[in-house]
């Protein structure tokens, strides 16, 4: 097994732990701190399948990839700091007003 | 061969120790020594353009951008540093150690030039041929994609009260 097979197996494992950020931490800066974590694994994966053919493709496809993840991450950090002013917690849990209320009058 | 490991055990524990940290702050610094491992992994694997890259903006700049809003969040338990004035070793050793593990793979790798094996080297100039040739189309896609969170972001961003 050549070295970019096993760098997929790394971005696998990187996409794992960011996935379970995503899907564990109750604070909003985590989840975009997993995201960013599964964003970095992706292109981890595009520069070993580049490395593996000698394609440029591979690194270009990083670029873009880059190019994602600084917008996701400038837009999802306002919203962070929208939901921290509104709210005065980074529970994502708690942002219920859209939440349909129990017929009973109780919250749901 | 076994430098590829060094490199990937260190992302691997740098990135498991950054998502189970309370603190966002020490977090991030573990989650920047993830970013630099995975450069290291990138030099390894023959992209050098990827690798300066990878340091530049995602360790750069994107990490900075993360740092300024946990610091106008004013989150978390605050630094115990206020009595001696100097942070906590327990916040900054470990980043440390595996940044210094890191910087030592590094001039391992410049002094002997090794690359991984199975892994064709693309030189910079091959990916700037194909970012401007067939693909520039694609750039021209990705900076209006950042113009627009640019301004989505200033949008959302401001105050309600600043109007």
């Amino acid at each position: 097994m050549g070295a970019p097979a096993q760098a997929l197996l790394v971005a696998t494992a990187l996409f794992a732990l960011g996935l379970l950020a995503v899907l564990v931490r109750r604070n909003l800066v985590f989840t975009l701190l997993g995201i960013e974590v599964m964003l970095n694994a992706s292109g981890l994966a595009f520069v070993a399948a580049g490395a593996r053919w000698g394609d440029a493709a591979g690194q270009g496809m990083l670029l873009f990839v880059l190019a994602v993840a600084a917008a996701e991450v400038a837009v999802g950090l306002a919203l962070v700091l929208q939901v921290a002013r509104r709210f005065g917690s980074l529970d994502p849990d708690r942002l219920t007003d859209l939440a349909e209320r129990a017929p009973g009058g109780s919250d749901a | 061969m076994i430098g590829f490991w060094i490199a990937a055990a260190v992302a691997l524990v740098a990135t498991a120790l950054a998502v189970t940290r309370r603190h966002p702050v020490h977090a991030l610094l573990y989650l920047v020594v993830s970013l630099l491992a995975v450069a290291v992994l990138f030099l390894l694997l023959g992209a050098a353009f990827a690798a300066a890259l990878e340091v530049v903006i995602y360790a750069g700049a994107i990490m900075v951008l993360f740092l300024f809003v946990v610091m106008l969040l004013d989150v978390g338990p605050p630094a115990d540093d206020s009595t001696s004035g100097r942070t906590a070793p327990a916040a900054w050793l470990g980043p440390g150690l595996l940044a210094a593990i890191l910087a030592g793979e590094l001039a391992w790798i410049v002094r002997s030039s090794s690359s991984a094996h199975g892994a064709a080297a693309v030189d910079p100039a091959a990916v700037g041929r194909l970012l401007f040739g067939s693909w520039a189309l694609g750039v021209e896609l990705a900076g209006m994609l950042l113009l627009a969170a640019l301004v989505g972001a200033f949008h959302l961003g401001r105050r309600e009260d600043a109007q």
